[in-house]
């Protein structure tokens, strides 16, 4: 089997487009275990762990964003100046497996598994990411919410490829809280993230684990705005935060599994809800 | 000579000392060879192929496609087997393959095996061969059995043993009486060293050569032997590296398929499970469903206790007779107990099938019994300390089987030690959220949680039951300065080797101990099973060291004109107790050829009747845990903060060994409370990967304070119990006490799941 290996990201344009059945592979952590433990036979692969460029990330001051390459590794994420400007992101990143999954797993993966249970796809959809793909086509910016689609579906095309996420630096409060059934290296049973933009008044939350794609729990968020004030300096009120997780978990669309029930998953992404959202007045 | 162990204080590497492992630093530097590592010029690998039914009549077996792919050397399937169709380690009732017109009564069953010349090439191999079945509706309820309306899935029935207790005046009604329904779920050992086996064909096609992770080589050898029709002395099995067993590695899983490759193929083949695979080899903990009602007086003090005790054992038989044994007969636990009515059940059915796992039954009885004295001392209205030394057992007491506790049974002693043990501080309003239950899910704050503190306190019959001689065998050599020690006895992770180092060390007075290959040219062992290795072999293994200290002292009193009758060791000398003279060991064994072999035996049992009346086991041993848990209410998550524990050891041979196997436990016993299930719908298994299977990782890991209870046991030849059970056994119910405690429901099933707390 061959594996081609682009240096730069012309180059990845390049193969892709020659080779549109090629398996993209920068970690490895959820398609190898597809390859050794599913019997997937890739006929072709390219590597993305040449490519400088896709695991790089940089900080536009004037725009307040940042954007952060598809094959940064979530060990990257944890600490440091990423972890202080997208503090959820942090915290998802720590959840994700082992110290060794995560230095080898990227966000670049989480997008393109598409897994409802992908543990930093929340933070995107409640941080309205926008993801930088690029294909023969040239480039393109699509929003997170346009991106995932269905269970291990995303809008990609043929030879198309995540660059990078941008994501806005938030002024507020933001952060994630993932339910497991083992207190670390679990998959989660249900997630959500919660931003709380508190220059705007507003609040945003997306639910992972609850349904097909992640959940942006929009009915909840626009009753907490006629609600509650948001803005900095605003108190809580404990019943607001109650009915928000009973509105947030009414917006989940879990089933059971073998990892837990949907009744359960419903229940605690309400608890989750109620429980950041009181975390965010704190 | 019976003090020449107790004499040699504590020079390193002896008995008392945490000498170290022979086998730790390639273990922990990634030297060690383990059975998945093993490697012979010119092998093949082989591959099983499984059912993906749990009950399916085979109608057709075609392996053309697989021979007709390149590098495939080898298919057989149950027309193949040239000896016994079936092995099983007390009733011969698993088949080598399922054979067509038969059925394959679990999800996994193999039908097939290949060897080629890749593994890869062996997975295309298994994919090319074509079985059609008639499927089934697959037997699961164990109760569906007992009433006699399932289907009989085998031609043996679906009852492995029915056994009751009877014993005293059943008539008595106690004036407080709780009862309860509880279950246990299928656990599994989930050891990290995965099932392999290296099997080299002899040229002349009558014999083989065997390398393999197992519990207990001769056993292995004789069920192999039946099955190839060869005799026994035609195998040698060797100990491959093993990388953990808690039970698993008791049955034949690969063996067989792996030397009939290679018999029919002239050609060495290895066969090396994956993790998937493995949970479909090997066997688990049995689930059970008990119901128990303890009769009190109304000071708390136990009258009778009822109990009825259903364990599904899966398709084949395995240990499911003794397993279930050793369920009813810890019924009563660690507590004084005159009238009992015990029914106990083990069950066919076409469920993954059960066998043995560190505790063998005793895990189910002891999760029932010290949920039941959790209610009982709410319902006398006294603490779960003191409903326990009130009823704790002692030494003389009589059993339920009518067996007289003749073990040491520090009882009280282990609950008053560990009652001692100071509790954790408690949880400061600062704590790292990833120390609190979710942990780095960061699910809850400190305000969110809930403490509990909960008991467990068990009893656990140590070797093998019921009339059986599980003896063990060691030899003991010195040779030209070099002393030498051989046994059988499977070192499964536990430190069998380093023991028997110590035991030598301390015997003889020397420092270096050479260990000869663990394999099958010396007698048998038995398994590393039942907390017995360092009872058994280690009695053996003393006993060949001391019949070769007899023949060393009677060389060197002649040699040197020493006085026969008053030569002792003294660290690494002889000496003349009357006259003082000295010689260094290391001298004395210069020149000298010394060989003795010993069997050690332990007092014989006996069968129980249809009362379940009868010395059926050796000895027994005790523990006391206290856990201490915090509770996220809500959502249902749990943090173990703190485990005390203190154990009836007998004698710490070896404190750092100890303390790994009091940890370990714990863990084990940590993951059935918690998250550790196999779970089966329908006949199949869910969940056959460490992705969904959960085991407790350091985070989820309590801090263990541990107390040993050294009351040197008169039976046990090094004065020392076994403790490998012991630990993980009641940290499960005092596990789900504190749960219970902290947010005040019955939860009568482990593993607790999130939504059994919050829903």
């Amino acid at each position: 089997m061959p594996v081609l290996i682009p240096r730069s990201v012309d180059e990845l344009v390049e193969v892709f487009q020659e080779h549109p059945a090629a398996k993209l592979l920068a970690g490895g952590t959820d398609y190898m275990v597809e390859v050794n433990l599913h019997g997937r036979k890739p006929e072709i692969m390219i590597s993305l762990r040449q490519v400088k460029e896709l695991s790089e990330w940089s900080m536009r001051a004037s725009q307040s964003r940042i954007t952060i390459g598809a094959g940064v590794p979530y060990a990257d994420m944890e600490h440091g100046e990423i972890a202080r400007l997208v503090p959820a992101l942090a915290q998802a990143a720590r959840t994700v497996g082992s110290p060794q999954i995560r230095a080898a797993g990227t966000l670049g993966g989480n997008l393109g598994t598409c897994s409802p249970a992908g543990d930093s796809l929340p933070v995107l959809a409640a941080l309205d990411a926008t993801i930088h793909v690029i294909g023969p086509e040239g480039t393109r910016d699509i929003e997170f919410a346009d991106f995932m689609v269905g269970v291990k579906r995303n809008s990609l095309q043929p030879s198309e490829f995540v660059h990078s996420v941008s994501l806005p630096i938030i002024a507020g409060w933001q952060g994630y809280a993932k339910v497991g059934t083992r207190n670390a290296m679990v998959i989660s049973t249900a997630s959500a993230c919660l931003v709380r933009d508190s220059d705007e008044g507003i609040v945003t939350i997306a639910l992972g684990s609850v349904g097909p794609t992640i959940i942006r729990a929009h009915s909840a968020e626009a009753w907490l705005m006629k609600s509650a004030s948001l803005r900095a300096g605003a108190t809580l009120d404990p019943s607001v935060a109650e009915e928000f997780g009973r509105q947030v978990a009414l917006e989940s669309r879990p089933i059971d599994d073998h990892r837990s029930t949907a009744e359960y998953r419903r229940h605690a992404v309400g608890v989750l809800a109620q429980r950041l959202l009181t975390r965010s007045f704190s | 000579m019976s003090s020449t162990v107790a004499a040699t204080g504590t020079r390193h590497g002896t008995l008392g000392t945490s000498a170290s492992r022979p086998d730790g630093v390639a273990k922990v530097q990634g030297g060690f060879a383990f059975s998945s590592d093993m490697w012979a010029d010119n092998m093949l690998w082989g591959a099983t192929l499984r059912s993906p039914h749990p009950y399916a009549r085979i109608i057709s077996i075609d392996v053309s496609g697989a021979y007709a792919i390149d590098g495939v050397t080898t298919v057989i399937t149950a027309s193949d087997v040239p000896g016994k169709l079936t092995y099983g380690l007390i009733v011969q009732d698993q088949p080598v393959f399922a054979a067509i017109g038969d059925t394959v009564r679990y999800s996994g069953e193999p039908i097939a095996a290949v060897a080629a010349d890749h593994p890869e090439t062996c997975q295309r191999a298994l994919a090319a061969i074509k079985v059609t079945y008639e499927v089934l509706t697959p037997v699961t309820n164990p109760e569906d059995c007992i009433s006699g309306i399932a289907e009989q899935i085998h031609p043996d029935g679906n009852i492995f043993r029915h056994q009751r207790i009877i014993s005293g005046d059943t008539s008595i009604v106690g004036a407080i009486q709780v009862e309860g329904t509880y279950e246990i779920g299928m656990q599994d050992q989930a050891f990290l060293g995965l099932e392999s086996a290296l099997a080299v064909p002899d040229s002349g096609g009558v014999g083989l050569e065997m390398y393999v992770a197992t519990q207990w080589l001769h056993e292995d050898r004789k069920q192999i032997a039946d099955c190839l029709n060869i005799p026994e002395e035609n195998i040698r099995l060797v100990l491959g590296g093993v990388g953990g067993a808690f039970g698993a590695r008791e049955d034949i899983s690969l063996q067989v398929h792996t030397a009939l490759l290679a018999m029919k193929s002239g050609r060495p083949v290895r066969i090396s499970y994956g993790r998937e695979e493995s949970f479909y080899g090997h066997v688990h903990r049995h689930p059970a469903k008990i119901w128990m009602k303890h009769h009190a007086d109304t000071n708390g003090k136990i009258v009778k206790i009822e109990a009825r005790m259903v364990f599904d054992g899966g398709a084949y038989c395995s240990t499911s007779p003794a397993v279930l044994v050793n369920g009813i007969t810890h019924t009563q636990g660690p507590y004084k107990c005159d009238n009992a009515i015990v029914d106990g059940w083990a069950i066919r059915t076409n469920n993954p099938p059960c066998g043995a796992m560190r505790g063998f039954g005793v895990v189910q009885a002891c999760f029932a019994h010290e949920s039941q004295m959790e209610k009982l001392a709410a319902a006398v209205g006294i603490s779960p300390v003191d409903i326990r030394l009130l009823n704790a057992m002692e030494t003389g007491d009589r059993m339920i089987t009518g067996q007289i506790m003749d073990s040491v049974a520090p009882v009280a002693q282990c609950i008053r030690e560990t009652d001692a043990i100071p509790m954790p501080p408690p949880m400061s309003s600062t704590a790292d959220l990833r120390t609190i239950p979710g942990g780095t899910g960061l699910t809850a704050q400190p305000s969110n949680i809930k403490r509990g503190v909960g008991w467990g306190v068990s009893i656990k019959n140590l070797m093998y039951s019921e009339g059986f001689d599980d003896y063990s065998t060691a030899r003991c050599r010195i040779s030209d300065g070099v002393v030498s020690i051989k046994f059988a006895t499977s070192e499964v992770g536990q430190g069998f080797t380093m023991l028997a180092q110590q035991i030598a060390r301390t015997v003889l007075g020397v420092d270096d101990v050479f260990l000869d290959t663990i394999d099958t040219q010396v007698g048998s062992a038995g398994s590393t099973s039942a907390s017995r290795q360092t009872w058994m072999s280690g009695g053996a293994v003393q006993a060949a060291c001391r019949a070769a200290l007899e023949q060393l002292f009677d060389h060197i009193a002649t040699k040197n004109s020493m006085n026969r009758s008053e030569l002792e060791i003294d660290r690494t000398d002889i000496v003349d107790r009357l006259t003082g003279q000295r010689v260094a060991v290391l001298a004395a064994i210069q020149g000298v050829d010394i060989d003795c072999t010993e069997e050690y035996h332990h007092p014989a049992t006996e069968d129980m009747d249809e009362n379940g009346q009868g010395n059926c086991h050796v000895a027994y041993a005790f523990v006391a845990h206290r856990a201490v848990v915090d509770v996220d209410p809500e959502l249902g998550l749990v943090k173990v903060v703190q485990i005390a524990t203190a154990q009836d050891v007998g004698r710490v041979l070896n404190p750092l060994s100890a303390m790994g196997q009091v940890e370990g436990g714990i863990a084990q016993g940590l993951g059935l409370a918690v998250m550790e299930e196999i779970i089966v719908k329908d006949g199949k298994v869910s969940n056959p990967s460490f992705t969904d299977y959960l085991l407790p990782t350091f985070l989820d890991a309590p801090v263990v304070e541990m107390v040993f209870i050294e009351e040197h046991e008169p039976k046990s030849p090094l004065g020392a119990k076994g403790i490998g059970e012991p630990p993980c056994i009641s940290v499960t119910p005092a596990i789900a006490n504190a749960i219970r405690q902290a947010i005040g429901k019955e939860l009568p099933r482990v593993p607790i799941r999130p939504y059994d707390i919050c829903l």
